[in-house]
């Protein structure tokens, strides 16, 4: 008898069990005591430092909400997933972490590619969704929409930084040597924009296949070119091997580098020799901090955390972007996506670099852009850029929304 | 296309034999496994990875570059006879497909392993001091270093020509490859020549990784893309066959550049091309020998 009734409550307990698993929405509603941010990014693959800055980034940002009280009392947890850059298993990721976890918002990705299949995912369930990366597309119809945020800059914004400070400075003679994809593709769109309103001089658009290890058979032709500026759109290890070789071939000594984005990460990899003198932009540099009292705020929570290393741009990133959702939640006095949407829609905020502000009609995070130079070594091996100008929030920066197809 | 000096084509063609230099390095000890032990090696491109981590480990032990250049060939040589010491030799006779197998998991583990004791994110790897800069070849500056690096491929090439060629060690290591069971019968042992063999090869592999290290700097995949490239070049010169390898290794290269000249986007693809075109006309590759593959 006694072993029967045993069996029969553990048979009941695990229908019970079994149904909760079958029922998401009531496994939702019984959590609900947590706010939960889905977070995919790379951890593995080739950006796997960068993405497991995202997540220390994103921790900071949980923990300052939790420990001032949080939501009435509600804690906010990360949900961190591997999306190995892949826009497929990310799709796979966000619908476990929006079904089965109960995710009340998604935030990441590190991947234009990637952040569109996320973006899709959390947009059909009517998810929120702050994508991290950088992309003009993820702010424009078709792949926008109400649940779509963006922290992340835009090709677009940063290009233009970047061109309208080295178009100015270097000269009007310019080789572009890009990555051949999306990344590449927008990027050299943007610095054309604006260098054609400066009068700048295309001698030759050169492209190279995504993973190159060997640029030197397209180097002596650049230099037989004798531009002014060499504008080199490439990312990650293609960045690092590119500069590394021209550097070589002795291209700086009549030719200013220019990337629009130079990686913290991708620097300390590199060593200071490929990336001295390169001029970039950023969305942030710790060195700010000088300047910026939140830089400095956030720095100082990182170094404790993490060690007394400093954050990276795209680390930062990560902290924005949970910060501006928690922010969300915290101004709708709930997850609710729509009123949440309310509270995010034209919110002006300095979390860590500065005025930002979240433009209503595409949310896009109109922000600072930090244009810097590679140094030669320094005593601090953390102390690898010089800021050499900033270009404030400016909504004129970006596209505009009616360019994007909002109405 | 404007712009295109005799200079400048006599300087893109000598990029291009520089970047042939690493590939000739690299398919020499595949066409050698291959030509020797019919093992297509698919951990050749993990090898090349892990000759430039041993530089790294051995610059960090305070070792100069020059002694890392013999060192550090040497230490993932012994990595590779003790693969083959104690997992390739039980797959000898059993069809091409299985030490092809076998090498091709062994590449993921030393690949992951890099990983877990490196990172993820590669590592700077600089160009030594006397090494660095570029020097006036007549049509234009060049970096020494890759001048360096032609070098060095030339006296491989000249020392392998000599070991094979002129000592008795090469003259058991060449009879072993034609026709084992006399040799064995003469009383050699020639499970020790494929011992040595595959410690040569693979430290062939290591020394091309180490230099190219100070070129692209070193990181666990870089031995991936290389590794399609230089099979393209064994097949190319035909498997197995040395002399192919050094004529196809730097004819590939030199296409490479001048594609890259003309019609950058096309480079990689030009080697596939090459590859094709060759394998239509002559399917046993330039200097291969018809029928090996079977």
């Amino acid at each position: 008898m006694e072993t029967s009734k045993k069996a029969a409550v553990t048979r009941r307990t695990l229908l019970a069990a079994s149904s909760l698993l079958a029922m998401p929405s009531i496994v939702r509603a019984q959590s609900a005591d947590t706010i939960k941010i889905g977070f995919p990014v790379p951890l593995t693959g080739p950006y796997g430092t960068e993405a497991k800055d995202q997540v220390a980034c994103a921790q900071i940002a949980i923990a300052e909400f939790n420990e001032a009280g949080g939501l009435n009392g509600r804690k906010a947890e990360l949900l961190v997933r591997d999306d190995k850059l892949d826009p497929g298993e990310a799709a796979t990721r966000t619908i476990e972490l929006i079904e089965k976890d109960g995710a009340n918002f998604i935030c990441g990705s590190l991947s234009a590619a990637v952040q569109l299949a996320v973006n899709n995912v959390a947009k059909q369930r009517g998810v929120i969704y702050n994508s991290i990366s950088q992309s003009d597309q993820i702010a424009a119809l078709p792949d926008w929409s109400k649940t779509t945020f963006h922290e992340g800059m835009t090709p677009h914004l940063t290009a233009g930084a970047v061109g309208r400070y080295a178009f100015s400075k270097y000269g009007k003679k310019v080789v572009f040597l890009q990555a051949d994809y999306a990344y590449g593709h927008e990027m050299v769109a943007g610095f054309k924009a604006v260098g054609e309103k400066m009068g700048i001089e295309v001698l030759a658009d050169l492209r190279h296949p995504l993973g190159a290890t060997d640029f030197s058979t397209l180097l002596p032709r650049i230099q037989s070119l004798k531009p002014d500026i060499l504008v080199l759109v490439n990312f990650g290890r293609d960045q690092q091997i590119s500069l590394k070789q021209a550097t070589d071939f002795g291209l700086k000594k009549t030719t200013k580098i220019v990337a629009p984005v130079l990686l913290y990460t991708a620097r300390q990899a590199a060593g200071e020799k490929a990336f001295e003198g390169v001029v970039g932009g950023t969305s942030y540099y710790w060195g700010i901090e000088s300047t910026v009292p939140t830089a400095k705020a956030f720095n100082d929570r990182y170094r404790k955390a993490n060690e007394g290393r400093v954050p990276s741009d795209y680390g930062a990133l990560g902290y924005a972007g949970v910060r501006a959702l928690l922010e969300g939640a915290r101004r709708a006095g709930g997850t609710d996506t729509a009123k949440v949407i309310a509270a995010l829609e034209g919110l002006k905020y300095d979390f860590y670099k500065g005025a930002q502000e979240i433009r209503a009609c595409d949310h896009q995070a109109v922000q600072p852009v930090f244009i810097i130079e590679s140094k030669a070594a320094g005593a601090n091996p953390n102390d690898v850029f010089n800021v050499i100008s900033t270009d404030a929030a400016n909504a004129d920066n970006l596209v505009s929304c009616k360019d994007e197809g909002h109405v | 296309m404007d712009g295109i000096t005799p200079d400048l084509l006599a300087l893109q063609l000598f990029t291009g034999l520089a970047l042939g230099a690493i590939y000739v390095l690299l398919a020499l000890g595949m066409s050698l496994l291959f030509g020797m032990l019919t093992v297509v090696n698919f951990a050749h491109g993990a090898f090349y990875m892990l000759g430039a981590y041993a530089g790294i480990l051995l610059l960090g032990f305070g070792v100069n570059f020059w002694f890392c250049l013999l060192f550090a060939p040497l230490l993932i040589g012994g990595i590779g006879m003790l693969s083959e010491r104690f997992l390739i030799r039980h797959l000898y006779g059993r069809g091409i497909d299985y030490p092809l197998l076998l090498t091709f998991g062994l590449s993921y583990i030393m690949v992951e392993t890099v990983r877990i004791f490196f990172g993820t994110q590669g590592l700077p790897f600089d160009t030594p001091d006397a090494l660095q800069g570029a020097s006036d070849i007549m049509i234009g500056y060049f970096p020494t270093y890759r001048l360096f690096v032609i070098g060095v491929a030339i006296l491989v090439i000249a020392a392998l020509w000599l070991f094979l060629e002129r000592t008795p060690y090469g003259l058991i290591i060449r009879a072993g490859a034609r026709d084992p069971q006399i040799v064995r019968i003469l009383g050699i042992d020639v499970a020790r020549v494929w011992l040595v063999v595959f410690g040569i090869g693979t430290g062939l592999a290591a020394l091309a990784g180490l230099l190219a290290a100070p070129l692209q700097g070193a990181s666990p995949e870089m031995g991936a893309s290389i590794l399609a490239e230089s099979f393209v070049v064994t097949v190319v010169g035909g498997m197995g066959s040395l002399v192919g390898a050094v004529v196809a290794g730097l004819l590939v290269g030199v296409v490479v550049a001048m594609t890259s000249l003309f019609a950058p986007e096309m480079a990689q693809v030009a080697i596939f091309a090459l590859m094709a075109i060759v394998l239509l006309i002559r399917p046993q590759g330039f200097f291969g020998r018809a029928g090996l593959m079977s």
